[in-house]
């Protein structure tokens, strides 16, 4: 098989701007300077150092497939914003540089360019630079913003909702975020209301040296529905950039939200030097009946992924949904996955999940099902297949099942993969480029997942796995 | 031997190739000619080297040509990918046709296409302008629609996968194909269909040949020459008469022939 000139991460590139970064390390004081900053009120300062206090006593998980040098945490600056204006009202302030990263990034946000189909919420380093769209969606009482300005304008809901569905001290990443987390989106669609279009936010690293630490919340109140897509990308540092990120979704009755991700964070070098160690926290709470949260992810970069978005089943008929595409090159390493968890009765959970493991990576699938005592009639399917390209890639899956209700069904089936030199001779032998036909067998596989992804997502993702995967084999 | 005179340049040229596998000799000295219009059947037994042959004329990766050259339409293709050759014409019909999950027929059979068309200058064809042109060709290889949203030859039988060959012959337009064992597996009713379909797409500007170990596809196709092949040689010429030779006295007949040339 022949070597093909591989195109380089054409995301890797760092936008010059003064930015005021605070010094390296995590102390009280540090934590105390992020809220002032923010100008927080006090219950949030008091979750933050309720965090701190957690996190300090907890012990970095090791349980996953994952190998990594130490995190020096106290070598991170926590808190990195581009220097702006003290208050910018409109996008014409917004600084030019900033405007024309998320162009090249194929994001535009001014008036004249911005996307007509999605409203964008675009995050650079530890804050939200702008957000499309707001007085039309205002008009539907959606409410999208960063979620720094929800704790000004909406600091009920905020009060109310944050933390609830993935507390400060549940994990040790998660307890990080809470103590640190600087900006993320906002989104609040009210009763009965259909978010007239897709959201989107979009978080760009800049800084080598900074954590990433967004925090995005999402509540659908009864009858409402939102499809919310996130993407991510960071320069190439020949460093380690940590991003401990935590979504909660709250869907209540007869609510659906769906939300899709496309992951592209700088993976490192072939010789797995630099790339961002990616540590996120994903859950929903179908706390309503007959609410449904779905999960699509096309993880493609960072690293290190460690990532299991969840759904906690509470309400009656809920339905929670996982789709997942996880491709590994080189010598990227992912454990990632999903938890349902069936709580009310006759609730439904589906995870399809694909790994594509290349070159010498690791690619694990961990997902747990968990029937409780009241979850009477309840159903989980579950598929795990994984795609082994090359003859030294890894591929895992680890499903935990457990079940306190025996009026419950679980189906689990699993299957591995390799793309055969044979195939590949089949498909060329018809003309079809080496490249193309590894990128069709990929694409291939991946359907089940690509046909959950929103239109522009799915051909965003094929692309994506094609440009991941050039010169992997052979 | 080909010692008939020839006026058009031929199609395929074939010169004392020498090929291994793992350092396994697997062609020893294979040279024959291929003119426009005409059929060329290679029988011969299992394990002599007539599906190698094959596969290294299509370029398949796991074959190094030790000495002697392909030409194709007067070019050398020794050193040419295996999509390269296909572009240019060169088909090859597999005697076991693989599944491919997950891929779809129709995309497959378009993206094929477009790739051969554009090497010829044709215009590219869009998905509907390429679903006309397949159901088309579908006709001829009497295969319903269906298949086309199937993935590549998954849960197909061995009859429709050969059908399914024959199809991307028709839509390829080659100017050489190479079927290997197309009969094997079929049925006559289905052996009849892929027949008439190749006699259908053949013109007399494409050339043809066909592997197979039996006289049956030779009765509905006649060929111009057969060849019969010994390990990795062609031990014996003849016309269409020499396979009916071959049918009625078996392949032991052979063990007796001297290498000729």
């Amino acid at each position: 098989m022949k070597d093909v000139v591989k195109e380089p991460y054409k995301y890797g590139f760092v936008t010059d701007i003064e930015t005021e970064k605070i010094s390296k390390g995590l102390n009280e004081d540090i934590i105390r300077l992020i809220s002032s900053k923010k100008e927080e009120p006090e219950y949030l300062l008091n979750f933050r150092l309720n965090a701190f206090k957690k996190w300090q006593q907890m012990k970095e998980p090791n349980w996953a497939e994952l190998g990594y040098d130490e995190i020096n945490y106290q070598d991170i600056i926590y808190y990195s914003a581009p220097k702006q204006k003290e208050k910018i009202s409109s996008l014409d302030q917004v600084d030019p540089k900033l405007l024309e990263t998320f162009d090249k990034l194929g994001i535009p946000l001014t008036e004249q360019k911005k996307l007509t189909n999605v409203a964008v919420d675009a995050v650079f380093d530890s804050v939200s630079i702008a957000t499309t769209f707001r007085e039309e969606l205002a008009e539907h009482g959606v409410i999208f913003c960063s979620i720094s300005e929800a704790v000004k304008n909406h600091s009920d809901l905020i009060e109310k909702y944050l933390g609830s569905v993935v507390p400060a001290t549940d994990n040790y990443f998660a307890a990080l975020n809470s103590a640190v987390f600087s900006d993320g989106s906002f989104v609040y669609i009210p009763k009965g209301v259909t978010c007239p279009m897709d959201l989107s936010s979009y978080f760009r690293i800049n800084s080598g040296d900074s954590g990433q630490f967004e925090r995005t919340l999402i509540i659908a109140e009864e009858s409402s529905s939102v499809s919310y897509l996130e993407g991510c990308t960071a320069p190439m540092f020949d460093t380690n950039t940590l991003h401990a990120a935590v979504v909660e979704l709250i869907a209540l009755d007869d609510a659906s939200i769906k939300y899709s991700t496309v992951q592209n964070w700088y993976a490192g070098n072939e010789e797995g030097i630099g790339g961002i160690f990616n540590f996120v926290t994903k859950r929903g709470k179908c706390l309503g009946n007959r609410s449904k949260i779905s999960w699509s992810q096309v993880e493609t970069g960072s690293a290190i992924t460690w990532k299991y978005p969840s759904c906690l089943l509470l309400g009656e008929e809920s339905i929670g949904e996982f789709y997942s595409v996880a491709l590994t090159n080189n010598l990227q390493q992912a454990d990632t996955g999903t938890k349902m968890i069936h709580i009310g009765p006759k609730t439904k959970s589906t995870i399809v999940s694909k790994g594509i493991s290349a070159g010498k990576s690791k690619n694990s699938y961990r997902g747990l099902v968990k029937m409780g005592t009241k979850a009477i009639g309840a159903k989980n399917y579950s598929q795990c297949d994984s795609m082994l390209i090359g003859d030294q890639a890894s591929a895992n899956t680890f499903p935990y099942i457990t079940s306190q209700q025996q009026n419950s069904e679980i189906e689990h089936e699993a299957s591995t993969c390799r793309i055969s030199e044979d195939q590949l001779f089949y498909l060329q032998s018809r003309g079809i480029e080496f490249e193309e036909a590894v990128s069709m067998m990929v694409s291939g596989f991946c359907r089940d997942v690509f046909n959950q992804l929103p239109m522009e997502f799915a051909a965003e993702a094929d692309k994506l796995l094609a440009l991941k995967l050039e010169g992997s084999v052979g | 031997m080909q010692t008939k005179m020839k006026e058009s340049e031929p199609i395929l040229e074939v010169n004392n190739l020498f090929a291994s596998t793992d350092n396994l000799p697997i062609l020893k000295g294979v040279s024959i000619n291929v003119y426009p219009g005409e059929i060329h059947a290679i029988m011969g037994r299992n394990g002599c080297g007539k599906s190698t042959l094959s596969k290294i004329i299509a370029g398949h990766p796991s074959y190094n040509i030790t000495k002697g050259e392909i030409n194709f339409l007067g070019k050398n293709v020794n050193s040419l990918e295996p999509e390269e050759r296909a572009q240019s014409g060169i088909f090859l019909g597999f005697q076991y046709p693989i599944e491919i999950p997950g891929v779809s027929n129709l995309e497959f059979l378009r993206v094929s296409t477009n790739a051969r068309r554009k090497f010829l200058k044709q215009e590219e064809l869009d998905t509907f302008d390429f679903e006309d042109l397949v159901k088309e060709k579908l006709e001829l290889v009497k295969m319903d629609s269906a298949f086309l949203s199937r993935s590549v030859n998954q849960g197909f039988s061995g009859g429709e996968k050969k059908r399914n060959e024959i199809l991307q012959m028709a839509l390829l337009d080659p100017a050489i194909a190479i079927l290997d064992e197309t009969d094997s597996g079929l049925d006559i009713d289905a052996l009849r269909i892929v027949a008439s379909g190749i006699k259908k797409i053949s013109n007399n500007k494409m050339g043809i040949i066909l592997i197979t170990h039996y006289q049956r596809l030779l009765n509905e196709i006649k060929p111009d020459y057969v060849h019969v092949m010994s390990d990795g040689q062609i031990i014996k010429t003849g016309g269409s008469d020499l396979a009916l030779e071959l049918e009625k006295n078996g392949y032991e007949w052979t063990d007796n022939f001297v290498k000729e040339n």
